[in-house]
């Protein structure tokens, strides 16, 4: 997975569609994060605080009571273990210190489940940024918790009342602010979705995740696993795990929210800066997601997938809800890791295919994308509702 | 619907500027309300210039919240794009008419079947704020063939060479963006303004007409000292949420009328 072609080309998919205030804010993102990546001190630092402020490398762990269980071999690659609890870290220290090159002092942020919103804050505070982040209404009320860490953190939430009220509505919302901050701010996007150069840039700032998955399963697996899966909202842990594998024999598999499949359910459309598939009706207007994970409810999908999915190079499923609970039990009753509810549609893509689409003993690689603390009084409400 | 010929777009707006009028563009929620296509009658009447029909879309990522309201209103309504563009045409409002709207409805349709759907009901212009200069080639293909001129935007932030190129492509006229951000009303014209205005200006002899802000009779002035023309929108559409119908819609198109008439 290289570089996209001229205009942020992902084959048909991706471009910069974004009103003429934001283009030339666009264009100087490009450069900078050109000159930054290109530049040994600039990555030197990033590596750094990657290692010794966010944990990296994180460890990849072989399931042993999962793979006799499911009847292949797993094994999961922790982002769970990463400061803050999920792969959103690898992309907001990356951003952080390429606003603070540029010269910014704030940070606007979206956010689904609160992950990345609390990575960004946390960035913010670590680097002396202000930092404001959009969060749907409908998410701060199922991710209360995370809402409060953002406050604690230094981080001002302003809820979002429009449209959907979920991760789709908040993205309005911060580039709407962005557009009128543009001078001193940095649109701190969470996932590889957005305007070019955003899906290139966050793609690899978590392709971390694939480059030292791959390095832990020559050790592991003693090559490359036979099966590579990871859930897909925009996209981004997919996307850093698959820049990793994908000039190598894996099957690459990305998992979608049944109610938030855009490659499943979307077809090619235009939304927050670019062209990719989006679940929309006959006019073009974007029909809502639904789905219990805040991370996953949204209606499109980052281009580099939706052009990976064109060439066949990645293929995409879903799972629903229910299962995605239940896989979300069984990781947690076999191996002692409560996954965030976003890693377990990873899992249960998995639990299904087992022994079917993927053979017994064939060896494959899960990237749990976050820890599931954010997720325990959801899933324990649903469960009693059930009872 | 009665087919009748498109208005010259840019040829009415022109000549009305060289006669030494400041154009007075109403922006209108096509759908918001069941008497929408009265209120544009209304404006017209009351002296708009041309009038700017949006056409309400699911996420309208440059619009405030006024505009965003009533999107959400039109929609909820059951409003949909081909309905728009048939009510313009059978209103025959007789003064130049352009849509603005979000691309992805544009892309949706197709960009030939829009831009010919566009001409027949005899709307002679488009805005379309998501589709910046480097993405507009395909569809200004299709609306330079059907004869829809593609309006483009100037904002503050715009470098000086591409002022240049983007007055080369715009058609109509060029939108000059008064303030960075989003639409809604403002208890001042934004700083920038005049600037923009200048540097549009040095680009092309289109006229330049400024929106984004413009709240109310003074600001219009104060705009048209530099620019050909205003584009009024959310201070509009406001009244209609709240209820104002074509009254208070003639009114306010009345007073601004009347102001940039005396300036
Ligand atoms: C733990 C976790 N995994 C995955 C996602 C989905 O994002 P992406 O597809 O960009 O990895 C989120 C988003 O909130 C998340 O919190």
């Amino acid at each position: 997975m290289g570089r996209p072609g001229a205009g942020g080309r992902f084959g048909e998919f991706g471009g910069r569609f974004v009103p003429e205030s934001l283009v030339p804010a666009c264009q100087e993102l490009e450069r900078a994060f050109d000159d930054a990546w290109a530049d040994p001190a600039f990555r030197a630092t990033l590596d750094a605080v990657l290692r010794d402020y966010g944990g990296r490398p994180t460890p990849v762990t072989e399931c042993r009571r999962l793979s006799e269980r499911l009847g292949v071999r797993v094994v999961l690659k922790r982002e769970d273990l990463a400061h803050t609890g999920s792969h959103k870290l690898n992309n907001v220290i990356g951003q952080a210190l390429l606003t603070r090159r540029m010269g910014k002092q704030r940070l606007v942020a979206e956010t689904g489940a609160g992950q990345h919103g609390v990575a960004t804050a946390t960035a913010a505070a670590l680097f002396g940024l202000e930092c404001t982040v959009y969060m749907g209404e409908v998410d701060m009320a199922r991710q209360e918790l995370n809402v409060f860490r953002m406050e604690l953190l230094g981080a001002e939430v302003r809820a979002v009342h429009s449209g959907s009220r979920t991760l789709k509505d908040a993205v309005n919302e911060a580039m709407r602010d962005w557009v009128a901050t543009v001078d001193g701010t940095h649109y701190c996007l969470g996932s590889v979705m957005g305007p070019h150069p955003f899906p290139y840039m966050v793609r690899q700032l978590q392709r971390v995740v694939g480059e030292e998955a791959r390095a832990q399963c020559a050790v592991v697996l003693g090559g490359d696993p036979d099966v590579v899966v990871a859930c897909v909202g925009g996209g981004s842990n997919a996307a850093g795990t698959f820049a990793g594998f994908a000039d190598g024999p894996s099957r690459l598999v990305g998992v979608e929210a049944a109610g938030g499949s855009a490659v499943g359910n979307g077809i090619p459309g235009v939304l927050h800066g670019m062209r990719s598939l989006f679940l929309q009706d006959e006019a073009g207007q974007i029909l809502e997601a639904e789905s219990i994970s805040a991370g996953l409810d949204y209606p499109g999908i980052g281009p580099e997938h939706a052009h990976l999915a064109a060439l066949g190079r990645a293929e995409y499923d879903r799972v629903g809800d229910d299962e995605v609970v239940a896989a979300f039990r069984l990781l947690a009753q076999t191996e002692g890791i409560i996954p965030a509810l976003e890693s377990a549609h990873a899992l249960a893509w998995l639990v299904r295919e087992a022994r079917a689409s993927v053979p017994a003993g064939a060896s494959v690689l899960v990237t749990l994308s976050g820890r599931g603390d954010k997720d325990v009084a959801q899933v324990r409400e649903r469960l009693e509702g059930s009872r | 619907m009665t087919p009748h010929a498109p208005p010259a777009f840019e040829a009415v707006l022109r000549a009305r500027r060289d006669a030494g009028r400041k154009l007075l563009i109403p922006y209108v929620m096509a759908g918001m309300t069941e008497d929408w296509v009265e209120v544009l009658e209304a404006v017209v009447v009351a002296g708009a210039d041309a009038v700017e029909v949006g056409i309400p879309f699911s996420d309208p990522m440059m619009d405030g919240p006024v505009i965003q309201e009533a999107s959400l209103q039109a929609l909820q309504r059951g409003t949909t794009p081909a309905a728009v563009v048939d009510a313009v045409g059978e209103a025959q409002l007789g003064v130049p008419i352009a849509v603005m709207t979000y691309y992805n409805l544009v892309f949706r349709a197709g960009h030939r079947r829009m831009a010919r759907s566009l001409a027949a009901a005899g709307i002679g212009a488009a805005i379309v704020p998501d589709l910046p200069l480097e993405e507009l080639g395909p569809w200004a293909t299709e609306a330079d063939d059907a004869g829809v001129a593609t309006i483009l935007l100037v904002a503050p932030s715009t470098p000086e060479d591409r002022v240049a190129r983007i007055c080369a492509r715009s058609r109509g006229f060029v939108y000059a963006v008064a303030r960075m951000g989003v639409t809604g009303e403002r208890v001042s014209l934004g700083p920038s303004t005049g600037d923009v205005v200048t540097r549009a200006r040095a680009a092309t002899d289109l006229p330049v007409c400024v929106g984004v802000g413009i709240s109310t009779p003074a600001q219009a002035v104060e705009a048209c000292r530099s620019a050909d023309g205003v584009i009024v929108g959310s201070a509009l559409v406001r009244r209609l949420l709240e209820h104002g119908g074509p009254d208070a819609a003639r009114d306010l198109v009345a007073d601004l009328r009347a102001a940039l008439d005396r300036a």
